[in-house]
C-alpha cells in the first residue's frame, strides 16, 4: 500500500514543519539587530525612489537613473559648486572660450584614476580620448559604439546638440577643443548636466575586444567618488568608495540605495531606521517631520509650476483675458493646500536663485474685482467656459495638479467662467496637449542645467510652440528675439538685462500664471553629516558622513539648512 | 492511471497554448514590436512567435534593455522564498485550526476560530499588510519594515534564494545573515498566507465534520477507538482530498496576492517587477511576466492534481 505510507508520511511530516516554522521564528525575533563584524558606520543606506534604466546617463532622462550615476560613479567636466549654480572645475581643470564664442578649450587634470571592476584594469589615467569616446559615441551615428543599447541619446538629441556641435578636437593629450555651429552661453552649463559623464575608452575597447560592448552600460567604470559593486533590479544598488578618487573628500566605505518606489514605505523604512536618507518625501511626511524634530535638507529648486493658456485657442488669444484670470486665482491658498508650505509663490517663469531672475517684477495682485472689470473690457463680462488639464502624476514640483485644478475651479467660478477637469494616462495627456487640443493646463518644469535659457527657451520660445515644451503654444517675437540675444551673448551682465526685459513682457503677456517653485528636500537621520542637495536636484553622497551614534540628542550643524 | 496522467498532460498542454495565443494578441497591441517576424501574415508570425519562445527569447524590455526572461527569473527566487513559506504557513496553520475548531466543535474555541478565520477570509490584504507593518514594524519594532536583508550584510546573489545564499556565505557572517534574511520573510510571508490560510481552515472544519458524521466513524467509534486516532487517521484522511483541491486554487490566489505583498514590502520578486513593467508601459516585460506566471500556476495546479491522483484511489481508475 503505497498510499498509506504516502499519507502517514504527510500526517507525520505536517505537524512537524508546522514546529520547525514557529521555531525558526522564535529564533529569530529576539533580537532584531544582528552584530556585525563591522561596528563603526562606513554603511550608508538612501531610500531610492525606483530602479535606474541604465547605468549610463547618456541613454536616459529620468531623476532616477542621473542620481544613481552622474554623481556616484562618474564626473563631468565641470561641475556645480555644491548646493550653488556656479560652474567650478572638475575633470578639466581649467579652460578657455574664443572671443566669437565658437571654441571651447578645455584642459584636462592629468591625475584621475578609472575604477577598476574584475574584467577591467585601467592602465592609464583619464585623458582626452575619453571625453571624445563620451561624446561621440552619442554624436557620430558611424561611432562603433553608437548602436550599442538601443542607440538613443534622447537628453542629446532633444537638447539638439549634435546641430549645436561641429566638431570635437583632440588638441593634445590632456586637451579637447569642441567647436560650436553658433554661440551658446550655456554651453559650460551643459557640459555639466549628467549626459556629459565621461566614461573610459580603454575599457569600451577591451570590452569590444571581449565581444561584450553592452557591459559598458550595465557594469559601469567611471573616476567618480564611488565605484559600482553590485545591481540586483528592484531591490538595491551596492556602491564601494573609490579609494583613489582625484579629490580628497570625506565618503563612507559602502553606499547602498534601496529601492523603494512607495513612498509611505520609504518613509516607514526610515522612521524604523532602515535607511539613513530619504528621498522625495511627501509635503504629509515633512509635516511629520517638522513635528518629530528629524532633519530635513532642503533648498530651493530650480523648478517652476504654472497653469498655461493656449493662446492658440479663444478666448486665450487676447491677453486681457489671460491677465483676468491669472488675477483670480488665490496662489497663497493653493501654496497651504497643495504644497503645506514647501514650495515659495513664483512671480516669473525663472526661479529666485537663478542669477537672471528680475527683482523688480511685482507679483500679480489677487483681485477678482479687477479681474472682472477686465474682462468685461475685453468683452467677455458674462463669462465663459473653458477646460483645464491636469497632469495626472505627482512631481516635486507639483504634488497634486488635480486638486490645485479643483481650487482652480472655484477661483473661476466666482469670476463667471465655468471651468471643466480634464485629464489622461501620463502619455495621453503629454501627446495631446502638444497637439494643442487643450484650453488651459497644469503641468511644471524640472531644469536639468542651471542656465535660466533652460527655462526660457524649452518652455516660451516660438521654436519650442511648434514642437516642445511650449504648451501655451505663444510666440512672441520681441521676447524670442530677447532670449536668442541673451542665449548668445557672453557676458552675463549683458544677458542679465535681456532677461530683464523678456522677464516683463512675459509679465504683461501673461501666457502663464507661474504658480510655485518647489523645494527639494530630502530627509536624513541625526547622524548623517554634510549631505548637501543641488538645486538641480541630483543627488550626491561626496563628503557626506555618519557618526556612530544613532541617538536623537546629537544634533549637527554641517551645513544643513534646516 | 496513466490514462488520466495523460489526460491532465494533454489539459495542460491545451491550456499552455491558449495562453500563448492570447499573450501573442495582446502583443499585437503594442505599438513597438517585440519580437521581428519574418513573415507579415498574422497567423504564421504567431508561429514564429512560439518557435521564439521556445528558443527563450522573451523579448527585451523596451525600459532598460535586458532580457524578459532572464529578469523573470532573476525576479522569481525571490517570490518563491515568499510564496514557499507562505504556502506552508496557510496549509499549516489553516490544517491545524481546522482540525482544532472540527473538533471542538460548538465551542467558543470553534466560534472564536471561526469568526476570526471569516475576518482573515475578507480582509483586504494590501490594508492588511500596512496595519501589520504599523503594530509589529514601526510600534513594536519586532520586524524590519521591508526588503530582504539588512544591507551590512553583503550577500553576493549565487542562487537568488536568500535563505539559501546567506548559508552559503557561512563563513561570512555565521547564521547572523541566515536568521536575518528570515526575520524579513516573516512579515511578508503573514500577510500573504493570511486569506489562503482563513479558507484552508475553514474548509478543514466543514470537510472534517462531514466525514466525522460518516457511518464507518460511528463503527469506530463504537469499536472503542480513541478520538485522537479517529480524527487523525481515519477522519482526516478522507477529509483530506477536497482540502487538497481547495490547496490547490489558494495559489492562485497567493499569485495574485504576491503582487500586492511585494509591493508593500518592496520585496524584489515578480510581483514588483511587473507592477514596475505596468507603470512604465513596458510592454514586453508585461506580456512575458504574465505568460510566465501563468506557466507557474498551470504547472503548479498540474503538480497537485497528481497528488490528488496518487492520493485517492477513486480518480485512478479511468471512469
Amino acid at each position: 500500500m503505497i498510499n498509506d505510507s504516502v499519507y502517514n508520511c504527510i500526517i507525520r511530516t505536517v505537524p512537524s514543519l508546522a514546529a520547525v516554522a514557529l521555531l525558526l521564528c522564535t529564533a529569530c525575533t529576539p533580537d532584531a539587530s544582528p552584530e556585525s563584524s563591522e561596528k563603526s558606520r562606513q554603511l550608508l543606506v538612501y531610500c531610492s525612489e525606483g530602479s535606474p534604466d541604465s547605468f549610463n546617463p547618456q541613454l536616459v532622462t529620468s531623476g532616477t537613473s542621473y542620481d544613481a550615476t552622474a554623481n556616484i560613479i562618474y564626473n563631468q567636466l565641470v561641475t556645480y559648486k555644491p548646493g550653488t549654480t556656479e560652474i567650478i572645475p572638475s575633470l578639466a581643470k581649467s579652460w578657455s572660450i574664443s572671443d566669437d564664442g565658437l571654441r571651447y578649450t578645455l584642459n584636462l587634470r592629468q591625475d584621475v584614476p578609472f575604477h577598476s571592476n574584475q574584467l577591467f584594469t585601467p592602465s592609464r589615467p583619464l585623458n582626452a580620448d575619453d571625453v571624445l569616446f563620451s561624446f561621440n559615441r552619442q554624436r557620430l551615428s558611424n561611432h562603433p559604439y553608437h548602436g550599442i543599447s538601443g542607440g538613443r541619446y534622447p537628453y542629446f538629441t532633444a537638447q539638439s546638440l549634435d546641430q549645436l556641435i561641429k566638431d570635437i578636437r583632440k588638441k593634445g593629450k590632456y586637451q579637447v577643443e569642441f567647436i560650436l555651429t553658433r554661440p551658446e552661453s550655456p554651453f559650460l552649463s551643459i557640459l555639466a548636466t549628467p549626459f556629459a559623464s565621461i566614461l573610459s575608452a580603454e575599457y569600451a575597447a577591451q570590452l569590444n575586444k571581449m565581444k561584450h560592448p553592452e557591459w559598458i552600460d550595465s557594469k559601469p567604470i567611471g573616476t567618480g567618488p564611488f565605484r559600482f559593486d553590485r545591481y540586483e533590479p528592484d531591490a538595491y544598488i551596492r556602491y564601494e568608495r573609490f579609494d583613489n578618487y582625484f579629490v580628497q573628500s570625506q565618503r563612507v566605505k559602502n553606499l547602498v540605495f534601496a529601492i523603494t518606489p512607495d513612498a509611505a514605505m520609504r518613509f516607514a523604512r526610515f522612521s524604523a531606521g532602515e535607511c539613513d536618507v530619504m528621498s522625495y518625501p511627501l509635503p504629509v511626511h515633512l509635516r511629520v517631520a517638522q513635528k518629530n524634530d528629524l532633519d530635513i535638507v532642503q533648498t530651493p529648486g530650480l523648478n517652476v509650476a504654472y497653469w498655461a493658456f493656449n493662446t492658440e485657442k479663444p478666448p486665450f488669444h487676447d491677453a486681457k483675458v489671460r491677465q483676468a484670470l491669472t488675477m483670480a486665482i488665490d496662489r497663497e491658498a493653493i501654496l497651504q493646500t497643495v504644497y503645506d508650505r514647501q514650495a515659495s509663490l513664483a512671480t516669473n517663469p525663472i526661479p529666485p536663485s537663478s542669477w537672471a531672475y528680475n527683482k523688480n517684477i511685482n507679483k500679480v495682485t489677487f483681485s477678482k474685482r479687477q479681474a472682472l472689470e477686465l474682462l468685461k473690457e475685453a468683452g467677455y463680462g458674462n463669462g465663459f467656459t473653458i477646460d483645464i488639464w491636469a497632469m495626472p502624476i505627482q512631481r516635486a514640483y507639483n504634488p497634486n495638479a488635480r486638486k490645485m485644478a479643483e481650487m482652480i475651479q472655484q477661483d473661476l467660478a466666482d469670476i463667471n467662467v465655468e471651468a471643466r477637469i480634464i485629464t489622461y494616462e501620463w502619455g495621453t495627456f503629454l501627446s495631446r496637449v502638444a497637439q494643442g487640443l487643450h484650453h488651459s493646463v497644469l503641468l511644471g518644469w524640472n531644469a536639468d542645467n542651471a542656465d535660466p535659457n533652460n527655462f526660457f527657451s524649452p518652455l516660451l520660445s516660438c521654436t519650442s510652440a511648434i514642437s516642445g515644451n511650449n504648451y501655451s503654444k505663444w510666440c512672441n517675437r520681441e521676447f524670442d528675439e530677447l532670449i536668442l540675444k541673451a542665449r548668445t551673448s557672453s557676458e552675463q551682465t549683458v544677458r542679465k538685462r535681456y532677461y530683464d526685459e523678456a522677464q516683463e513682457v512675459f509679465k504683461q503677456q501673461a501666457p502663464w500664471l507661474t504658480i510655485a517653485h518647489a523645494n527639494n528636500s530630502v530627509l536624513v537621520q541625526h547622524n548623517v553629516h554634510g549631505l548637501i542637495i543641488s538645486p538641480i536636484g541630483n543627488i550626491s553622497f561626496e563628503g557626506v558622513t555618519i557618526s556612530e551614534s544613532t541617538s536623537s540628542e546629537l544634533t549637527d550643524t554641517e551645513g544643513e539648512a534646516k | 492511471m496513466f490514462a488520466s496522467l495523460l489526460k491532465q498532460l494533454g489539459t495542460l498542454l491545451i491550456s499552455l497554448l491558449g495562453l500563448t495565443v492570447l499573450t501573442y494578441i495582446l502583443s499585437l497591441q503594442s505599438n513597438i514590436p517585440i519580437h521581428d517576424y519574418k513573415s507579415s501574415n498574422v497567423f504564421l508570425q504567431y508561429f514564429e512567435y512560439l518557435q521564439f519562445l521556445l528558443q527563450g527569447d522573451w523579448g527585451i524590455s523596451s525600459i532598460h534593455k535586458r532580457s524578459v526572461l532572464k529578469d523573470f527569473l532573476q525576479h522569481f527566487p525571490a517570490s518563491i522564498e515568499l510564496i514557499a513559506l507562505a504556502l506552508t504557513l496557510a496549509v499549516t496553520t489553516g490544517l491545524g485550526l481546522g482540525i482544532l475548531s472540527a473538533s471542538r466543535r460548538g465551542g467558543w474555541l470553534d466560534n472564536t476560530l471561526m469568526t476570526s478565520s471569516l475576518i482573515g477570509y475578507s480582509m483586504p490584504i494590501f490594508w492588511w499588510g500596512m496595519l501589520l507593518v504599523l503594530l509589529f514594524s514601526l510600534t513594536l519594532g519586532w520586524t524590519p519594515v521591508a526588503g530582504r536583508l539588512d544591507f551590512q550584510y553583503n550577500i553576493e546573489p549565487y542562487t537568488r534564494f536568500m535563505l539559501i545564499d546567506t548559508l552559503l556565505h557561512h563563513n561570512k557572517y555565521g547564521f547572523n545573515a541566515f536568521l536575518n534574511a528570515l526575520h524579513h520573510l516573516i512579515l511578508p510571508a503573514v500577510t500573504l498566507s493570511t486569506i489562503p490560510m482563513a479558507i484552508i481552515a475553514r474548509m478543514t472544519r466543514s470537510s472534517l465534520l462531514a466525514v466525522l458524521k460518516s457511518e464507518y466513524i460511528r463503527t469506530a467509534r463504537s469499536k472503542g477507538i480513541s478520538k485522537r486516532r479517529i480524527i487523525w487517521i481515519h477522519g482526516l484522511r478522507n477529509a483530506l482530498q477536497p482540502i487538497l483541491t481547495i490547496s490547490g486554487v489558494q495559489v492562485s490566489i497567493i499569485m495574485s496576492g504576491v503582487i500586492v505583498t511585494e509591493y508593500i514590502f518592496a520585496w524584489p520578486g515578480i510581483g514588483k517587477w511587473l507592477l514596475e513593467a505596468v507603470s512604465r508601459r513596458d510592454f514586453a516585460s508585461i506580456q512575458g511576466g504574465v505568460l510566465a506566471l501563468s506557466i507557474v500556476v498551470i504547472a503548479f495546479n498540474l503538480a497537485l492534481d497528481f497528488l490528488s491522483i496518487y492520493l485517492n484511489p477513486r480518480l485512478r481508475r479511468p471512469s
